[in-house]
């Protein structure tokens, strides 16, 4: 009562002060991006909705990549008053489809030509029994390597392209008196590279396999227990304290010099550029090796609650378009340093590596080297990842052997499912 | 305890190894303050090289200036100021609900026993040992029948039940150390339940509350988990937008303005315990740990 | 309860009624908002519900896949070893500091301000800086190596095998001064003249705190484990900001396991029957004590 009350009186509000337009809704904005770029991004968002003559409700909740939030909107959802639009990603858009809260988009998407501007493979995840119910924002590649080439010189070590130059490297790395690997020791940054390994040693059938699929037999297989014999033998090559250690440390351990080479996804890029150093010279991104020809991403997306009140529903199809309008992708996507979920947007403003990125992004989502990530909850349901991910960082931290690792990745993902 | 009068060499001794000891637990007790004290006041850089015990060489006042007013929390920019007064609103009348609340039920617990109220009393004991994350789903459901989602009532309610078992205790333990005869007396004269509350309890209540305020004000005032779950937006505690000043998920660490706000977030809660410490010792001397 | 009020009179009976009408909103509240949402867990302890609640019933089974999963054992046995060392360290820590205040010491209130105040501060405030301090190459260990001597170590919260124990020295660090002030106000409490009397018996000064004072504060160790069983089975911020329950998931807790769990991987019901399992070991523990302690009062 009091909520319609309010939502009245805030459409009263803002119709008088924009006469001109003549639906005027608040929409309420569950969101975990709270840092200086992530939030100056969003703001081009709420800009764009006042602009319309909407009004913007902040519900902001970081922490936890997201964790802290969706207990919130669990809460919320729970006390049947739920936010008009949340940020929710991956499987989860399922999840919430199927209780049957979620508004369908359809006709923003038809209006707007979504099909053919999205990859099949991201809109598949933002639909639910083929409607849409999700608007993707934003595009980040997982299976990158940050790389000091200042590190690598003075080590006399090469770029790695494969697993031989990539150890090779990490040894001279060593011997030269520096941390080769950068390592952030949390369950999702270990996850992080441990699933570009899994496509770099399996390759992408097998990636889709274990990570997509969550197949047992590709779990316990023999393939697997090469994945783990690789990702036990980086432990020599990090130092001992990094165990719980920040990305953005770990990143500041490759600028400084102290670390040859981080496995991070895109957001990286920003501490990098913050430090003034440029890519291609300063530092490289380049794809974990024998990973060219994949592109594991995550995409971050909001939900839209059914909301009755009509005013409500034209904010929220208004927050739906504006979010794939070129303008807001270009400013979002340049801010935040993802690239744009959709094509037919110019690069100009996109840096290097951005502009590599789309192009990767372009080419694997023709050959079907675009895979979702697991570690970031864009390709199994969150008990199968929490169970991998389990398995994966006590891997890491103890001295299970990699047949262990396999065997009880695969039992732990069997009971997760059940 | 020991008479002040001429002291052996023994006792030097002894008197010197206690204030070393009581010494080494000030610096444990003052180290993670004076950690973000340091670091609140040194520019990025200085941060980035040096070690954490190492002094600024350019003090700076700035990071303070932004947590408070102009650091990006949501979509504004404009601090954590606004966010500590949705904390101070609501911290308010949970407090002086939960103790009020408190002494009515300490008093009948302690002096006007019924068949049951030794039961009730353990029963809300008990209760106090459930962990906080069990009810939230039960509570946001019961909040939003009630019609009290996302309003900053909601979040009293919660507090003020939540906080129910200890401030009862205090005050039974502290009631229960008045003396019964007083309360007798007072009857045979003719005094019924609440005058006897009004005349006799309320007026030696006072270090008692003074406890349950101050306990129930750290409390409440450094809860997260049911400012993050129970409000929204622009009626979210301080503690939500600490978090989501500190805890953000990418981009530049600003560490000198999250612990300028941590700082800042905390300073309530610190004066309380700066200004009315003395009397929480007094208080609890008063009769709380009397069992 | 007024016995001798006249039976008969509307406000004698308001009056005997009295006592009772003021705890009913504390009574119907807890029978609400505590036990009643104990059932309601118990009840989705033995459901399906993944991501939100549903109301399937499936019996025991989410119990049977709690004591399957090894992290679980991994988050109990932690506890033990947590509650029992902060309990323990506390009441120590607790007791001894507040003995030798006592002691007629100089700036006494100073002292004692600076050993409560961690008390105000929640670990959202502090975790950062705990964090650095206790990790090897940002704090003690690197400034010790600095200051020249360069074999310290000191790497507990990056030792899978050690993390849970820098835990517990953050949580010491938050509740003794609390339990100092409670051992104060106990000490402070004391006749003088029991002590004046054991002076002049000769009794040495250990000897009286061994023999009479000690004793004589045995409601306060009841207050002060009943409150630090609570902080104990409760911590969560802790380990959240600290380790994150790493390395690895050495350092979980039964509370981060349940809230992982129940709210980060939708699996509300194994979530739920965590938590009740949680509550029936805090009762395992509490009970008896609270138990024989009320009844030995009752015959004191």
């Amino acid at each position: 009562m009091i909520r319609k009350l309010r939502l009245l009186l805030a459409a009263i509000a803002a119709v008088t002060m924009f006469a001109a337009s003549a639906f005027a809704g608040e929409v309420e904005v569950l969101h975990w991006w709270t840092s200086g770029s992530e939030s100056a991004a969003i703001q081009e968002l709420q800009k764009m909705l006042q602009k319309e003559g909407h009004s913007w409700k902040d519900f902001a909740v970081a922490g936890g990549a997201g964790s802290n939030a969706m207990t919130a909107l669990k809460s919320r959802a729970v006390s049947g008053n739920p936010p008009t639009a949340a940020q929710v990603k991956g499987p989860q858009i399922q999840d919430w489809a199927e209780l049957g809260v979620l508004a369908n988009l359809d006709d923003v998407a038809r209006a707007e030509k979504w099909d053919s501007m999205v990859p099949g493979v991201v809109a598949d995840i933002m639909k639910y029994e083929g409607h849409w119910v999700a608007v993707p924002v934003n595009v980040h590649r997982i299976n990158w390597m940050w790389i000091n080439p200042a590190v690598f010189k003075k080590a006399g070590a090469r770029i790695p392209t494969t697993a031989d130059e990539f150890f090779d490297a990490c040894e001279k790395i060593r011997q030269a008196g520096m941390t080769p690997i950068a390592w952030g020791g949390q369950a999702w940054q270990e996850a992080t590279a441990f699933e570009s390994l899994v496509a770099s040693v399996g390759g992408n059938d097998f990636y889709r396999k274990a990570m997509i699929e969550a197949d047992e037999k590709a779990l316990a297989s023999d393939t697997m227990v090469k994945v783990f014999e690789m990702f036990g033998r980086m432990k020599q090559y990090t130092d001992k304290n990094a165990p719980g250690r920040d990305w953005n440390l770990a990143t500041a351990m490759v600028i400084k010099g102290e670390a040859g080479v981080q496995f991070m996804g895109d957001w990286a890029k920003g501490e990098f550029t913050a430090a003034n150093m440029e890519p291609g010279k300063d530092y490289l991104a380049v794809p974990v090796f024998g990973t060219d020809d994949a592109f594991l991403f995550n995409v971050d997306s909001f939900i839209m609650f059914r909301v009755s009140d009509p005013d409500a529903q034209a904010a929220q199809k208004a927050m739906a378009r504006l979010i794939l309008s070129p303008d807001f992708q270009i400013v979002f996507n340049v801010n935040k340093g993802s690239i744009p979920v959709r094509s037919g947007i110019p690069e100009d403003a996109f840096d290097a590596v951005a502009r590599d990125a789309i192009k990767a992004f372009e080419a694997t989502a023709r050959s079907g080297g675009l895979m979702p990530s697991m570690a970031h909850e864009m390709a199994v349901s969150p008990a199968v990842r929490g169970a991998m991910l389990d398995v994966i960082t006590n891997f890491f931290n103890s001295d299970t052997s990699a047949a262990d690792g396999a065997r009880q990745l695969a039992a732990a993902v069997a009971e997760a499912k059940m | 305890m020991p008479s002040v009068a001429a002291r052996t060499p023994g006792e030097t001794a002894a008197r010197v190894a206690i204030y070393a000891v009581l010494g080494l637990f000030v610096l444990y007790y003052l180290a993670p303050f004076f950690v973000m004290l340091l670091t609140s006041i040194k520019p990025l850089d200085e941060i980035r090289t040096g070690t954490l015990i190492s002094l600024p060489h350019d003090v700076t006042f700035e990071p303070w200036r932004k947590a408070w007013g102009y650091a990006t929390i949501g979509v504004t920019n404009e601090g954590i100021k606004g966010f500590f007064w949705n904390s101070i609103r609501m911290v308010i009348p949970a407090v002086l609900l939960s103790t009020f609340l408190g002494a009515a039920n300490g008093y009948v617990l302690a002096k006007w026993k019924f068949k049951g109220s030794d039961a009730f009393f353990a029963m809300l004991l008990l209760g106090c040992f459930i962990p906080f994350q069990v009810v939230l789903l039960p509570m946001a459901r019961t909040l939003g029948l009630l019609g009290l989602s996302e309003s900053m009532w909601g979040l009293v309610l919660v507090h003020t039940v939540y906080g129910l078992a200890f401030t009862t205790l205090f005050f039974r333990n502290f009631y229960v150390g008045v003396p019964t005869e007083l309360v007798n007396a007072a009857r045979i004269d003719g005094a019924g339940f609440l005058r006897i509350f009004w005349k006799i309890m309320l007026p030696v209540s006072k270090p008692i509350f003074m406890v349950s305020i101050i306990w129930q004000t750290t409390q409440i005032w450094n809860d997260f988990l049911f400012g993050v779950c129970f409000s929204t937006g622009a009626t979210q505690p301080v503690t939500v937008a600490l978090n989501n000043l500190v805890n953000t998920s990418s981009s530049i660490k600003e560490y000198n303005v999250d612990m300028a706000g941590a700082i800042i977030a905390a300073l309530p809660t610190l004066f309380v315990y700066f200004v009315a410490g003395k009397y929480f010792v007094r208080g609890l001397t008063a009769g709380a740990v009397k069992g | 309860m007024n016995q001798s009020a006249r039976p008969n009179n509307f406000f004698s009976l308001l009056e005997g009624a009295l006592p009772r009408i003021v705890v009913a909103p504390s009574f119907v509240a807890m029978v609400i908002f505590i036990y009643g949402f104990i059932l309601w867990t118990l009840y989705i302890s033995m459901t399906k519900s993944t991501f939100l609640p549903s109301y399937d019933f499936v019996g025991l089974a989410q119990y049977v896949k709690l004591w399957s999963i090894e992290r679980w054992y991994v988050a109990c046995r932690n506890l033990l070893v947590f509650g029992f060392l902060f309990i323990a360290i506390c009441t120590g820590v607790g007791l001894m500091l507040a003995i030798f205040l006592d002691q007629k010491i100089r700036a006494e209130e100073y002292i004692r301000t600076i050993y409560l105040y961690p008390l105000a501060l929640s670990f959202v405030v502090t975790g950062t800086a705990w964090k650095w301090i206790l990790n090897p190459g940002l704090g003690i260990e690197r400034l010790v190596r600095e200051a020249g001597w360069t074999s310290f170590t000191f790497d507990w919260l990056v030792n899978s095998e050690m993390s849970i124990y820098a835990v517990v020295i953050a949580a010491v660090w938050q509740s003794s001064g609390f339990v100092m002030a409670l051992f104060l106000a106990g000490l402070r409490g004391i006749d003088d003249s029991i002590i004046k009397a054991a002076q002049v018996d000769g009794a040495s000064l250990p000897r009286i705190y061994g023999r009479i004072i000690i004793p004589t504060l045995r409601p306060v160790f009841f207050s002060s484990f009943i409150i630090l069983t609570h902080i104990a089975i409760k911590s969560f911020d802790l380990v959240v900001v600290l380790t994150r329950g790493g390395p690895g998931y050495s350092s979980d807790l039964p509370a981060t396991f349940m809230y992982a769990y129940a709210f980060s991987r939708g699996r509300l019901a194994l979530g739920a029957s965590s938590s009740m399992m949680m509550f029936f070991m805090v009762m395992a523990i509490i009970v008896p004590y609270l138990y024989s302690e009320l009844r030995r009062k009752r015959h004191a």
